[in-house]
């Protein structure tokens, strides 16, 4: 098997843009709450997402947008689902943490770890009524550490179901940095709980796509359950307004913010010993210079790798962008138009 | 008397707990950033980032309280306790009772809870009446810093285990956080007086279980807790403008109640109206009607709360919650039966 390395670009960067224009309704205030985007780890998403047909069964965590997007859903539904309209992909009920599609056999939870035990279910159907179908789980490596997921991979493992647990490890839950409260290798653990594990440069979408399109392939003939494990960056943190990556961008202006309250802590009389007071603040600087790093990612941006590779041929790369962003840009044209028209509630 | 925020008074009580009482540690996801201040003034050891292991963490808490110390559990918001549901329901409510009244578990669980912001059903759940459903737990719902920082101090000394809900739209780190997120682009129907206000020079606890008046009216007693407190104002002061005179009565702890007060409230108008962001059914607004049943007080009765999973759409959601509109008709209607 050999990747086509422009048609999981054409899925990337549509993600992106598309991601990036939900950005900018989010900025505006036209879409409330949190909004946490994929943009970074669509690499992991497309190499994956390439694979899944008609049959499969989807069980995405709370950034779950470009899953659905590359999964060939209607992009107007998210959008309309995201502003809250009734035309919306769930009615404006769920919005992007609750994406829900029966026709695409998608379902998302906002409760870190909830995709297992949902791909568990999925694979149970699958393994019944859609021999041959899989279900895919995404998730952060922070869902790791909680139980159900854990529960899960044995449960999958025991009763031998086709599911592809996908794991996207960016290296913190949202201000946790994870190696901080992990224990253990992920991938040993994975293979300690029954299934083949297996890790992957995340920002290489032909890695991804290959061993994704092995590890698929064989759980359609019954192999056994799989963990993929997969590097990845997130451009905009854990959602949009990230407080560490407002820290990164303006580290003075946030900095600052937080500086007198916490001066006035350490100065107050009870409390613990300098040496101990030191001690945090030595790990708060150590935090802040692992923040300040977190923005240093354009090596690991998947898009710009593999925007790289396809340079050979500038002509085709740049008529590909230039036709993508026309098509994502009408989506977002035809949405807001209506949106602004019917009084934000359309 | 000084003035301060609602989420400060919080933290600014749990301080001077901390200073007092070496057994009092911290643990839960990312309280090394949320409770950036207390670690700094406290040390490492007394405020431990937890992975993302709610059953564990909070199962944890429930033997460390029986063995001596004084555990605060942060579970960021009170959705997220479904997955650690096991601790609170058969073990931290009931080894008091199990034991024969002979060990306490002295565990707070600090949570944020409640909506108005946008995020959908599964993180903006009030869920005070779910938890105070079973025996053994105590749940307070503070409505103004200066209730936010006295019970908190009260939970602190409580032997048995409390919820202590933080309501996001009275905690202004929570909302910046999980609804404007920098933005200046969104609004939010925020009760000020909630937010801000003033607050004894030094913390004194409030006992669990006593309400207090905020308003008094000769014809309708509102109840309720957290942000439906200040909904309730608004529309009794909307209501007197008609000329109905009301009374708000802010719970303050969902569990224990203020039985007695409540009593007094309901007789001296004769009509109750329950004022609930959490679910309608099998909960606190029921609850209340059966607390003046029982006391054979005869009231008429009308409740507003939240009839189905919050949607996420600020439009649907504003309608779903307890707004104040809902209130004032409902008051009208109960005038009228």
């Amino acid at each position: 098997m050999k990747p086509d390395l422009w048609k999981l670009y054409r899925l990337m960067y549509s993600s992106r843009l598309f991601e990036e224009g939900v950005q900018r309704l989010w900025e505006k205030g036209l879409i409330s709450g949190e909004m946490h985007l994929g943009t970074g780890e669509e690499a992991v998403t497309a190499g994956v997402m390439d694979h899944v047909k008609e049959g499969d069964a989807l069980a995405l965590d709370h950034r779950g947008t470009s899953a659905l997007f590359m999964r060939g859903i209607d992009p107007v539904l998210l959008v309309k689902e995201f502003l809250g309209q009734p035309g919306g992909l769930c009615g404006g009920m769920g919005g992007h943490m609750h994406l829900f599609s029966p026709e695409f056999l998608a379902a998302s939870s906002g409760i870190v770890g909830a995709s297992g035990p949902a791909a568990v279910g999925f694979a149970i159907s699958a393994s019944r009524l859609r021999s041959g179908s899989i279900a895919v789980a995404f998730f952060g490596e922070g869902a790791m550490n909680q139980g159900m997921l854990m529960e899960s991979m044995n449960l999958a493992a025991v009763w031998e179901l086709p599911v592809l647990f996908v794991c996207k490890n960016n290296d913190w839950a949202i201000t946790t940095q994870s190696q901080d409260v992990t224990r253990g290798d992920l991938l040993e653990r994975a293979r300690g709980l029954g299934l083949i594990s297996k890790e992957v440069e995340g920002s290489s979408v032909e890695e991804v796509w290959q061993t994704a399109g092995e590890s698929i392939t064989n759980l359609r003939s019954g192999n056994k359950p799989v963990f993929l494990l997969a590097r990845c960056i997130h451009i905009e943190g854990h959602f949009l307004g990230d407080p560490l990556i407002r820290l990164s961008r303006h580290p003075i202006k946030e900095g600052g913010k937080m500086a007198g309250p916490m001066i006035k802590a350490l100065l107050k009389k009870k409390g613990a010993s300098i040496s101990e007071k030191t001690k945090v603040l030595k790990d708060i600087g150590g935090m802040a210079g692992e923040v300040i790093k977190k923005q240093d990612i354009k090596e690991q941006d998947p898009l710009f790798l593999t925007r790289q590779k396809l340079s050979v041929d500038k002509e085709r790369l740049l008529n590909l962008e230039n036709e993508i962003s026309i098509e994502i840009e009408k989506i977002f044209t035809t949405v807001e138009n209506k949106h602004s028209q019917e009084g934000g509630q359309a | 008397m000084k003035k301060m925020g609602f989420a400060e008074a919080i933290d600014d009580a749990l301080a001077m707990a901390m200073a007092e009482d070496e057994n009092i540690i911290i643990f839960g996801e990312d309280v090394h950033a949320l409770r950036m201040n207390i670690r700094v003034r406290f040390g490492m050891d007394r405020v431990l980032a937890a992975p993302i292991s709610e059953s564990a963490f909070l199962g944890a808490a429930v033997t460390a309280a029986m063995s001596g110390l004084k555990p605060v559990v942060e579970i960021m918001l009170v959705d997220f306790i479904g997955t650690a549901m096991d601790a609170l329901l058969n073990h931290a409510a009931k080894v008091k009772f199990f034991s024969g009244g002979k060990w306490n578990v002295p565990l707070v669980i600090r949570a944020a809870c409640g909506g108005w912001y946008g995020d959908g059903g599964q993180h903006e759940q009030s869920l005070w009446g779910w938890l105070a459903h079973i025996p053994g737990l105590k749940v307070v719902v503070p409505s103004n810093p200066a209730d936010a920082g006295g019970l908190m101090l009260s939970a602190l000394k409580d032997p048995d285990p409390v919820v202590f809900l933080e309501h996001k739209l009275l905690s202004d780190y929570w909302l910046e956080y999980m609804g404007s997120g920098g933005r200046k682009t969104v609004k939010f129907d925020i009760p000020s007086e909630g937010v801000r206000g003033m607050v004894p020079k030094k913390w004194h606890p409030v006992p669990l279980g006593t309400a207090e008046f905020i308003r008094k009216g000769q014809d309708i007693t509102m109840i309720s807790v957290g942000v439906g407190v200040h909904r309730a104002l608004e529309a009794a002061e909307h209501l007197e403008k008609n000329g109905l005179f009301s009374s708000v009565l802010d719970l303050r702890s969902v569990s224990p109640l203020d039985k007695e007060k409540i009593c007094e409230a309901v007789a001296q108008t004769g009509r109750m109206l329950v004022v609930d962001e959490d679910n309608c059914g099998f909960g606190l607004s029921g609850e209340l009607a059966a607390v003046v049943l029982e006391e054979n007080i005869q009231c008429k009765f009308a409740r507003v709360c939240t009839e189905t999973t919050i949607p996420y759409a600020r439009h649907l959601e504003e309608k779903t919650l307890p707004n104040t509109d809902r209130i004032v008709k409902a008051a009208v209607r109960l005038m009228e039966k």
